[in-house]
């Protein structure tokens, strides 16, 4: 009985049904080319390794897009040179499954350099094939970035100059040179003892993929005799004697790693979806959904602006109040000014409270209350003020300013009391909301709102510090300290 | 049983990926950029806490290609980023529409063009209702205009990228993104995703294949007529706008975003001014809420429409073919980071009614 030894792997398919046209048993690649070599030493080594069921196959844009053509395995198509991201997605989202990317040169080494390399620095759990032929192929023989000096090709018609277009890409060095990848060979197909080495190297590659152990690059220096416009013997040679000058074989890495383990399975199920996602209740917090603080001033929106500099505590100070409200069935919105001022400089938020839907969230005119911490957040935001609107400012930042008549004007140095009558500087937006609940206490609300603002500012510093309820009594004492500021007004 | 608390003062930007995450999305990966970048961060934070996975990816386009390997793993997947981020999305947008596979991209748009700036702009609109890529393509866009839109259209989104096999977009400005409003959080989604197309699944000993690339033309054709069809389906049946007393409104603001909410309190100034002003928000700008323009104009008491955009006249062209240009269509406008007042908005449509009565 005679043993088949290299028969058809079977994981091609047996007829090639899915390509286009009368021709269902060849391949659709030049003869000479070295991509039916290195497509069959692939799938006998999906097959060896009994990964068929479990393997994408991620199909470049180039003369291999169409290798779904023959493997019967999950194959996509993917945009040029993005195959190690998709391959990053799909193996990230099915952790079970194995991921082979398969580049060409203008794939992998120009338009997706950066995918490809990025996954390789991640350590991204792939095995990356590279067919280096030094040009692009199914464009038709333009110059690649493994172009050698001097090489002619349709966009490099005088040679490759290397002041102009710089050198062959070393592909392989540059992945030895990144910590996370684990396998990094170049290998040739030229002569059957090249093949052999190619078929150990796809191999390895394969194996590292079945334990899931990382990234493994395998290099393939690959004849392309219809575009180098040679022989079958010519551009052996070509390979062997030039294009080793700039890319030598050999194995470049070949860690002794630890097979890999799945990771942990998502987490769907509902219950533990809400234990994750929803707030725990904090007792004591909240309202009846029917409660209405019932003071004359909140019939209208309220319009809050707090402005000063970043690292303050600005936007925080803001949230505070916005959750406050939130505690008492108010619609609120809260909008900071975002982005680069917020950095370092110029920090404030826009707060705004009703009983009705907020039209816009933006406040720029008709402010009821300004909470400036710095003269540059007064100077920009004063005019914003309404005619009888209160200003609460920083008495250490500024000269009590000059206002109009009928303005509200507190100052308050809410560092200075959070640090001495409090020990805590963190403290001192809650001396300012404390300034805020005397102010609207005496002027605005009535007894019972009176009551209740001191209970919601209770319930949002209980339900904000719910994880460190250390810092609640030294917040609710700053709250005190704050309320005795003003003394009269 | 343990009592939670399904509300919560949240960005606009953090709301959608509670959304998406409620709607059983498996998978997030993007690129920080502002006003998206709360979209990155509480993915960072909330994914892996599922054991879900957050990839910060090294570029929007390589986002928004694992959002192709996730997809069509047969996962529900999604990015977000902001206005030149999307720009850079496109070719994979393009290539999720030929695949037919759904994906969820959160587009918080920004001032353009080129680098432009981080003030909240509406000018995302030709990329995203206009197909953006190569190819006659569309995606569905939804609008919405409060944060908790920002999580329930979110949702929603999820669905129906799923029940017509595309990619959705939510769009939002950049106040929607980064304003805080109350939200009460929907349950989490039962039922599984398992989709029969996906990659990897063999049906009588075949994988199945995951391509763009149609060499005979006929096939290619085919597909386009496929993709079509469907388009016309979800023109018919998935219009989604608020309408705004329309009922008595001679003159009619169509706003999205941001800017819906401003015209709402410019049409109260105009209505106490005894104009009748009504609102057409569409909360989908693909398809186009046309029905809804119609109807107004059915109403024969509509003498205008003003399209209110944060953008140089997008919207309008929508409008216009909507109406079929068979009342004047006025276009008001800010650029740049600019968001109209309700009083600028109200005085411009008064001038609007004023020349008309002429």
């Amino acid at each position: 009985m005679s043993k088949v030894k290299f028969g058809r792997s079977p994981v091609f398919f047996d007829t090639f049904e899915r390509r286009p046209g009368p021709i269902k048993k060849n391949m659709h690649y030049c003869p000479g080319c070295g991509h039916g070599i290195l497509h069959k030493l692939i799938a006998e080594a999906i097959d060896h390794y009994g990964i068929k069921e479990n393997t994408y196959f991620i199909a470049p844009v180039g003369c291999a897009v169409f290798a779904y053509y023959y493997f019967n395995c999950g194959s996509i198509s993917v945009p040029h040179g993005r195959a190690p991201a998709v391959g990053t997605g799909a193996g990230r989202a099915e952790p079970e499954k194995f991921v082979i990317s398969y580049q060409g040169d203008g794939d992998l080494a120009a338009i997706g350099f950066n995918e490809f390399i990025q996954a390789a620095n991640r350590g991204e759990r792939m095995s990356v094939f590279f067919v280096n032929n030094s040009n692009y192929g199914m464009t038709g023989g333009q110059m690649a970035p493994t172009t050698l000096p001097g090489q002619k090709t349709m966009t490099s018609p005088y040679g490759r100059n290397v002041k102009t277009d710089g050198y062959p890409m070393p592909v392989c060095e540059i992945v030895n040179s990144l910590k996370a990848p684990i396998y990094v060979e170049r290998v040739a197909l030229t002569t059957p003892a090249r093949i052999a080495a190619a078929r150990r190297a796809v191999f390895k590659a394969v194996e590292n993929l079945k334990d899931r152990k990382g990234f493994s690059l395998v290099e393939v220096l690959s004849p392309c005799p219809v575009n180098l416009k040679m022989n079958a013997a010519a551009v052996n040679d070509f390979i062997e004697n030039k294009m080793t000058e700039y890319f030598p074989i050999g194995k470049f890495r070949d860690l002794e790693v630890p097979a890999g383990e799945l990771p942990p399975p998502v987490i769907r199920e509902p219950e533990a979806v809400r234990e994750v996602l929803f707030p725990k209740k904090t007792e004591g917090v909240g309202v009846d959904s029917a409660f209405r603080n019932t003071s004359e001033i909140f019939r209208n929106e309220l319009r809050v602006r707090v402005s000063g500099f970043g690292g303050q505590g600005i936007l925080s100070l803001g949230l505070m109040l916005a959750n406050m409200g939130r505690l008492r069935n108010f619609n609120v919105s809260w909008m900071p000014s975002y982005g680069p001022e917020q950095r370092g400089g110029a920090a404030s938020c826009a707060v705004i409270f009703s009983h009705e839907a907020i039209p816009s969230p933006m406040v720029e005119r008709d402010c009821d209350l300004l909470i400036a911490m710095t003269q540059t957040a007064l100077d920009k935001f004063r005019h914003q003020l309404k005619s009888d609107g209160i200003l609460i400012y920083d008495r250490s930042a500024m000269e009590r300013p000059q206002m109009e008549p009928g303005q509200l004007v507190v100052g308050v140095d809410a560092l200075a009391i959070a640090n001495e009558k409090v020990g805590n500087s963190k403290c001192a937006n809650s001396v300012v909301i404390g300034v805020l609940a005397k102010v609207l206490g005496e002027r605005y609300l009535n007894a019972a709102d009176r009551e209740d603002f001191d209970r919601v500012f209770h319930e949002a510093v209980t339900e904000n510090f719910s994880d460190k309820p250390k810092v609640i009594p030294a917040n609710l004492l700053a709250y005190e300290e704050g309320k005795k500021v003003v003394e009269e007004l | 049983m343990v009592e939670y608390n399904r509300r919560m003062l949240l960005k606009g930007n953090e709301a959608a990926v509670y959304g998406a995450l409620l709607a059983g999305c498996d998978c997030f990966f993007g690129y920080p950029i502002t006003p998206a970048s709360e979209v990155a961060h509480a993915a960072a934070e909330l994914f892996p806490r599922l054991n879900r996975t957050f990839i910060q990816a090294e570029s929007e386009i390589a986002a928004i290609n694992m959002v192709i390997g996730a997809a069509a793993a047969g996962r529900r997947a999604m990015t977000g980023s902001s206005g030149l981020g999307i720009s850079l999305k496109q070719e994979g947008v393009s290539y999720l529409a030929a695949y037919e596979m759904p994906a969820l991209i959160i587009d918080i748009t920004r001032g353009g063009p080129g680098l432009g700036n981080i003030g909240p702009e509406q000018a995302d609109y030709f990329q995203l209702v206009k197909g953006g890529g190569h190819g006659s393509y569309h995606c569905l866009v939804f609008t919405p205009n409060s944060v908790q839109e920002m999580c329930d259209l979110t949702v929603l989104a999820m669905h129906k990228a799923e029940e017509y096999r595309m990619p959705a977009y939510v769009m939002a400005d950049g106040v929607i993104g980064q304003m805080m409003e109350s939200v009460l959080l929907p349950e989490p989604v039962t039922y599984t995703y398992d989709p029969e197309w996906k990659m990897g699944r063999y049906v009588n000993g075949e994988a199945n294949i995951i391509t763009s690339i149609y060499m005979e033309y006929a096939d290619l054709e085919a597909l386009n007529q496929r993709l079509q069809a469907k388009y016309r389906e979800i023109e018919a049946k998935e219009q989604r706008a608020e309408e705004y007393l329309l009922d008595d409104a001679e003159i009619v603001i169509a706003a999205y975003g941001i800017c819906s909410r401003v015209a709402k309190g410019a049409i109260s100034l105009l209505r106490a001014a005894g104009i009748r002003a009504g609102l057409i928000r569409p909360q989908m700008v693909y398809p186009f809420p046309s029905a809804s323009f119609e109807k107004a104009l059915n109403s024969g008491r509509v003498k205008a429409f003003v399209s209110l955009e944060m953008s140089a006249g997008q919207m309008i062209e929508d409008v216009k073919l909507a109406t079929q240009c068979r009342v004047p269509v006025y276009l008001y406008n800010r650029m740049g980071g600019n968001v109209p007042s309700c009083s600028e908005v109200s005085e411009a449509v008064g001038r609007i009614w004023k020349e008309m009565e002429k």
